[in-house]
């Protein structure tokens, strides 16, 4: 289809980091079901790193493709370059997504400052500011 | 490939093809022409007016050739409504589950002043005419109510509806692309004062429609410019297309009623199968419906992401989520068949022809229960639908 970039297409056939982490150090949610993409992040956090990360979305192609492209920009980051992803960044790295579409990146970004802030929230400890 | 969106638009037909092609090179004058040319054109335009009003019960003067259906629902809602306005009637009946061709030049129509009420689907697609007859006021100057619905394949009681307009003598239109060629279409019969129809819904080329209008309606014409159509729709004449339409329309009705019954075992067999599927919902009523339309909805996951894994497994077919509409509000059909706004967006719509086969069938529902699975398998609002965090809504 040409709608997305092949890019997108990888990640929405074969996503990555699919699933959920029973012992998530932080879970982050973005959207709502009455708009149609609901985004789920959850953390693994060990020493002020991203040791591991996994997604469940519920939404369309660009949804799910961008949701797995923020996990594999996420994966062994610090939090202080977690907290850098912008959804630029995961549309760009998506080869681009079509204008009406670039909410999806939006969530992705949303989802994965969520999931950081839920960590800092349990575990007291400072969120992180965003480097200027 | 399995083509099941039909509803979208149908492969043409060679009897259609093949109908057009001498008009593209051999006999290719302009219908205005004076010269022998120019008249063999207008003649063959002519023979395709008797043909495809005989095939709807119309006289051919009654037919007005448009680029499609859009078309054909803007000039008939406008020229009764204006026409109405003249008489100082401004009220216009319509439903909530139109084609946008309808409901946007309805919205213009408020813009001027018009207002238009929208009566309410019932769950099972459908409006009665009890409902028409209750809303038509002293100054109702239409009632535009579709005859089949687009997306969930519910068929109106468009002869009630009729006869409640000629009783209280409000014209009525009907939307009819979905129907012709599909369905039983007598306009006298059926006390239609207009209809549209679209040639490529029914194996015929895209890029032309009808309007038929009774001897009588007033028309206003859309386009400024020359006497064609009577001075109605302004433009030479696009005669290849109209003999498709033409050759195509006739066929679609020879066929109709041998092509129907096995579409409905296909359509039957399909609708069984995806009813097994758990938490989902089959949308417009089970019977009076399309003979190829099945539209379902399916709790927890997203039409759009589920179309692009059928596009995989090479299975075409459409969806009313917002994702494919453009917009962040899904489907208004689903909506105004009550589905809330999360179950409209899972909702896939399948639409069969003569072409299919029971094998495609079969092998569609050997891999939609599997998308859907993988979907519900990825999505956070499937898993607290199953933990009983959230309560199932089908």
């Amino acid at each position: 289809m040409a709608l997305y970039s092949e890019k997108v297409m990888e990640h929405f056939r074969n996503p990555q980091n699919a699933g959920e982490l029973a012992d998530a150090d932080g879970v982050g949610v973005a959207g709502n079901s009455k708009c149609g993409d609901i985004m789920k992040i959850y953390l693994k956090i060990d020493g002020g790193v991203v040791s591991d990360v996994k997604f469940e979305t519920f939404g369309c192609g660009s949804a799910i493709a961008s949701s797995s492209m923020a996990t594999e920009m996420i994966k062994g980051k610090p939090l202080t370059e977690v907290l850098q992803l912008t959804n630029q960044a995961v549309a760009e790295a998506l080869d681009g997504l079509p204008p009406h579409k670039l909410h999806c990146s939006v969530l992705a970004e949303e989802a994965v400052k969520a999931a950081v802030k839920d960590y800092c929230d349990k575990n007291n400890v400072e969120y992180p500011q965003k480097e200027k | 490939m399995i083509y099941a969106d039909n509803a979208a638009t149908t492969r043409m037909s060679s009897t259609a093809m093949e109908a057009m092609l001498p008009y593209m090179r051999e006999r290719f004058g302009n219908p205005s022409s004076l010269y022998g040319e120019g008249q063999k054109a207008a003649e063959a335009l002519w023979s395709a007016r008797e043909r495809i009003a005989a095939c709807i019960g119309a006289l051919p003067q009654e037919i007005y050739f448009t680029s499609g259906g859009s078309e054909a629902d803007n000039q008939a809602i406008l020229s009764a409504a204006h026409s109405g306005e003249r008489k100082g009637k401004k009220h216009v009946i319509s439903t909530a589950f139109e084609h946008h061709a309808v409901l946007h030049t309805l919205q213009k129509l408020e813009k001027e002043g018009f207002i238009v009420e929208l009566l309410p689907v019932h769950e099972n697609g459908m409006v009665y005419p009890e409902q028409v007859a209750e809303a038509v006021r002293e100054d109702t100057c239409l009632v535009t109510i579709m005859y089949a619905n687009n997306e969930i394949g519910s068929v109106l009681p468009v002869t009630e509806i009729g006869a409640v307009c000629r009783e209280k003598k409000v014209p009525f239109h009907t939307d009819a692309v979905q129907a012709v060629g599909h369905l039983p279409v007598h306009v006298k019969e059926q006390n239609i004062d207009f209809l549209s129809l679209s040639a490529h819904k029914f194996h015929g080329p895209k890029g032309i429609g009808a309007l038929y209008a009774r001897r009588g309606m007033a028309l206003e014409s859309l386009i400024a410019g020359g006497a064609q159509e009577r001075g109605k729709r302004a433009g030479t004449e696009n005669v290849p297309a109209v003999m498709g339409m033409a050759a195509a329309l006739e066929e679609a009705c020879r066929d109709r009623q041998k092509k129907q019954e096995r579409l409905i075992r296909l359509r039957t067999r399909l609708i069984e199968g995806l009813s097994q599927i758990p938490h989902s919902v089959l949308n417009g009523d089970a019977d009076k419906r399309l003979p190829g339309n099945v539209n379902f909805c399916f709790e927890g996951i997203e039409g759009e992401s589920l179309l692009l894994l059928l596009d995989d497994e090479g299975i075409c077919a459409s969806s009313g989520s917002a994702c494919t509409s453009g917009s962040l509000a899904p489907s208004h059909v689903l909506l105004a068949i009550g589905r809330s706004h999360e179950i409209a967006h899972g909702s896939l719509r399948l639409s069969l022809d003569a072409d299919n086969t029971e094998e495609e069938v079969e092998q569609i529902l050997k891999i939609v229960p599997k998308a859907v699975e993988r979907l519900r398998n990825l999505s956070p609002l499937w898993k607290e639908k199953i933990s009983g965090k959230l309560r199932f809504i089908l």
